[in-house]
């Protein structure tokens, strides 16, 4: 930071899309030995503005300057020879080589002109794992490390081509608290070494933690670029959002009632007939959110599809009411009052190519409302869809607008309304808020909470540790498809990131 | 106050996959994409006809003629008017199986199935129609009628139907199983009719046919000559099919269900609905077009059955496929499919062109050629739009950098 000419600048960057500005006229800079985050929602344009900069879009306007210089690339190619580094949310490594292969590919150390020089390669590697601290095997097998690991993998190959400006892409996205507080230490040491680092985000507490300066991009413009001292998660969150934001769920205390979802020692396989749920026993009773936390695949879709009758398991047994469900296929379990909303919702939540009144009534065309005898009435199908939108403020969509042009927080907004209102007794929200940004994040939990008050169960199956948190009356851990303990909402972060790597166990849940 | 959910997320060209867009595409495509689809067919036809030295025009205009669609213009007249309702008769007759088979492609494809069966389940039909036509001679015609079609009607839900419970049960993909039962239907119906077979006409065992229907169960004729082909009431049938079939999309929790299927299988199992249970009954829908088309054709004008019927013949149900897919599994394009292929194999029929304008023998491969070639350009939107997206990309990728990028020192 002694060096006040920045080693890159983006000036009056613009880029459009069809019916969209993703960039307005955006600057940019980056000092050398500095991390800047680039805040945003989803859509602000911050993949947009780093695109341009990776070579892979051409801005309509403005310039990128490189150590002073004015460039422009045609490729990522380019942007990688000029010392630009990209780690991605989702890897590009092959699973079967080394370390040192993947990070070496394409730029291999050769001996007699065309063989690989494996050795070389290795030392090389382990050298630079030495310097910045990584902690790697370079001779282990990529598909045999943890994702930690493999995001350093990912960094290594940006450095071992000279990268001395590195983007980060969501960096913590895929990785447990633990995780991501070694990569930030990783950070700080690259810092040190005079690479500078963008580091792309929408969560605010790890922005504040890790940059030196942060930058705010809200529909395509840039809000405000301000010293990470001094600011706090309050402001930045306005800044983002543009209005001032419940960043803590507001919640009354729970008042539980009966048991409405009881599971009982339940085992459940995976698409590969291996078994993944071991045995879950666990109640949800009415009025409380229960919050299932744990890493991704340690059971958590198996046991959200075996509950709600996608999947069906292999031994012990789910009750609903204290009713035994006889026959485990969606239908019943609805029927029964299950309320879901499912992980993907692309995939399972929506019918992309009905239209939202079609959507909204995926459960209620075959109750007398809507239908009697087989025989559809689609005028109250649009009459009913047309109180939903404005209950549950779905906006950018009337009832006939196909649900996969909407955005993903209004989908979302769909399923939500759909599941609520078709009354169930228990509600089971599998990664809820995945993709969503801060508003629709908001909103989704305010309705969760006000599902629970109403007196449903909720089991709230999440990734995001803070969700959990900040939602849940109770919390279990699932880990390796064992529940390894229940915790209060208030049990701290580091306590609850060691049990979700199965590190220590909580207390005893009763069977 | 700004909603954060609203911000340009909606319309940033995020990667949605492939056929989703697709989807959308088609829905929003509306009339416009099929009729450049004909069209385009159309036109490149008309080089067909030219390279073999005819001059396209005048042979589409005499192809035109030929299926009798002139008669439609007040101004022809006198015997030219004549001809011309007799040839539209033709077209009308051809039309009610092209509706149907159409109809069966449509429903089928509304479930996200392809049902190639079409000429399997319209071949059970027409032999269980035959029958059901050569006795209960004694029934009031009404009767007889009703219980022929019915019965034609529920044979080809049956043969539809198997390939449906396959493909719910064991998964096996229906464009196998239903050309398979194509070929099973094409040799158990030469084998009934053929020469020795039970159902073959025994006062003439020289001829594969099937004995004559009896006059009671013959469909009324309201245009034209009965003896000589004019068009019955199954027309007005297969129109009424067209509003039966709407109904059922549109206006049916079966339907409904149907078509959340064929969008979205998972989807519509996580919200209940029996997948596997509208895989079966979509076939049968299906088959039951079909097989209507059988027993409309029988008692209509052909009264009985012969083996070439059931071999050759029975091929125009491929026909029904380019009609659906022109019509855009819709019920009013499904019509209007039906006319356009029903015009041009009359009008290319021996019979109907003239000669000395282009050689009928030549004409017939015409329709193949444009029915080929609707087909090649519907499956070809995909096709386009992959292009399309290609040459933004080359575009891109080819505009030189303004200066050359600095190498990292």
């Amino acid at each position: 930071m002694e060096d006040p000419t920045p080693v890159l600048e983006l000036r009056g960057i613009s880029k459009q899309f069809p019916g969209v500005l993703a960039n307005d006229d955006v600057d940019f800079d980056l000092r050398r030995g500095e991390i800047h985050a680039l805040l945003g929602e989803n859509g602000a344009g911050k993949s947009t503005l780093m695109n341009i900069l990776y070579g892979l879009y051409r801005p309509d306007a403005g310039e990128i300057r490189l150590r002073g210089k004015p460039v422009s690339f045609g490729s990522a190619r380019d942007a990688i020879q000029a010392g630009i580094g990209m780690v991605h949310q989702h890897f590009m490594l092959i699973p079967v080589m080394t370390v040192a292969e993947n990070v070496v590919l394409g730029t291999e150390p050769l001996h007699a002109g065309v063989l690989l020089d494996e050795r070389a390669a290795e030392r090389r590697v382990a050298d630079m794992a030495r310097t910045f601290r990584f902690s790697v095997d370079p001779s282990a097998l990529v598909e045999d490390i943890g994702v930690g690991q493999q995001q350093r993998v990912e960094i290594m190959k940006a450095l071992y081509r000279n990268a001395e400006i590195l983007i980060l892409d969501e960096p913590t996205a895929v990785l447990t608290p633990q995780e991501a507080s070694d990569l930030f230490e990783i950070l700080r040491t690259l810092r040190r070494k005079g690479i500078s680092i963008i580091f792309i985000s929408h969560k605010l507490k790890e922005v504040l933690e890790i940059a030196d300066r942060i930058t705010v991009l809200r529909r395509g413009r840039v809000i405000e670029s301000v010293p990470a001292a001094g600011a706090t998660q309050e402001a930045l969150a306005r800044a983002m959002v543009g209005r001032d934001l419940l960043l803590r769920v507001e919640k009354g205390a729970a008042n539980p009632g009966d048991p409405i979802l009881t599971v009982e020692s339940l085992h459940v396989l995976d698409d590969r007939e291996l078994e993944t749920v071991h045995g879950l026993s666990f109640e949800v009773r009415a009025g409380e959110i229960v919050g299932v936390a744990g890493i991704d695949g340690n059971g958590q879709s198996e046991l959200v599809e075996a509950i709600v009758g996608l999947r069906r398991p292999t031994e012990g047994r789910i009750l609903i009411n204290g009713q035994v469900i006889a026959r485990d296929d969606p239908k019943h379990l609805i029927d029964a009052g299950v309320g879901h909303i499912p992980e993907d919702r692309h995939r399972r939540g929506l019918v992309l190519s009905f239209t939202v009144a079609e959507n909204l009534s995926l459960h209620e065309y075959r109750r007398p409302t809507e239908s009697r005898f087989g025989w559809l009435w689609p005028r109250r199908m649009i009459t009913r869809a047309q109180k939903l939108i404005r209950d549950y403020d779905v906006r950018g969509g009337s009832p006939n607008t196909p649900a996969g042009s909407l955005s993903g927080g209004n989908q979302q907004k769909v399923v939500i309304a759909r599941e609520i209102e078709s009354e169930p007794d228990v509600l089971v929200a599998a990664q809820p808020t995945r993709g969503l940004d801060v508003g629709a994040i908001e909103y989704v939990h305010r309705r969760l909470v006000q599902a629970r008050d109403a007196g449903k169960g909720v089991l709230l199956v999440s990734l995001e540790l803070d969700e959990i948190r900040s939602l849940s009356d109770r919390v279990l851990v699932l880990y390796e498809g064992r529940l390894v303990g229940e915790y209060s909402p208030e049990a701290s972060e580091e306590e609850l990131g060691l049990a979700m790597t199965g590190g220590t166990r909580g207390e005893e849940i009763p069977a | 106050m700004s909603d954060p959910a609203e911000t340009p997320e909606a319309q940033v060209p995020e990667r949605v996959p492939f056929a989703q867009r697709y989807a959308l595409w088609q829905r929003g495509g509306g009339i416009a994409t099929p009729l450049a689809t004909a069209l385009l067919a159309f036109v490149m036809g008309g080089m067909v006809v030219l390279a073999t030295g005819h001059n396209p025009l005048q042979t589409y205009r005499s192809i035109f003629d030929g299926s009798g669609l002139n008669w439609l213009f007040p101004w022809v007249s006198g015997a030219a008017r004549q001809t011309a309702a007799t040839d539209l008769q033709e077209t009308g007759l051809l039309m009610i199986p092209l509706i149907l088979t159409g109809l069966a492609v449509a429903f089928a494809f509304r479930c996200g199935l392809f049902n190639i069966g079409g000429q399997g389940q319209y071949i059970v039909g027409i032999v269980t129609g035959t029958q059901m036509g050569v006795w209960l001679g004694s029934v009031p015609g009404p009767v007889h009628i009703f219980i022929a079609i019915a019965a034609a009607t529920l044979a080809g839900a049956l043969w539809g139907g198997i390939a449906g419970f396959l493909r719910a049960t064991v998964g096996a993909h229906e464009v196998i199983s239903t050309i398979m039962l194509n070929w099973i239907a094409i040799w158990v119906g030469t084998y009934l009719i053929g020469f020795g077979g039970p159902l073959q006409d025994h006062s003439q065992p020289g001829v594969p046919v099937s004995r004559e229907i009896a006059p009671n169960a013959h469909l009324h004729v309201f245009w034209g000559n009965p003896f000589l082909q004019g068009l019955d009431v199954g027309f007005f049938i297969a129109l009424a099919m067209l509003v039966v079939y709407w109904l059922i999309i549109r206006r049916t929790t079966l339907g409904f269900e149907v078509r959340a299927v064929g969008f979205s299988p998972e989807a519509a199992r996580t919200a209940g609905i029996g997948v596997a249970r509208n895989y079966f009954l979509a076939m049968a829908i299906s088959g039951a077009f079909a097989g209507m088309a059988g027993a409309l054709d029988i008692l209509g004008w052909q009264f009985r059955l012969d083996v070439t019927t059931i071999q050759i013949a029975s091929q125009m149900a491929f026909t029904g496929i380019a009609v659906a897919l022109l019509g855009r599994n819709t019920a009013i394009g499904t019509l209007l499919g039906a006319v356009l292929f029903a015009a041009l194999l009359n009008g290319t029929s021996t019979a109907n062109l003239d000669p000395n304008v282009f050689p009928p023998q030549l004409a017939g491969n015409l329709t193949r050629i444009i029915q080929g070639l609707v087909v090649l350009f519907i499956g070809a939107d995909v096709l386009v739009l992959y292009v399309w997206n290609l040459r933004r990309k080359v575009k891109l990728r080819r505009q030189p950098p303004a200066a050359p990028a600095p190498v990292a020192e």
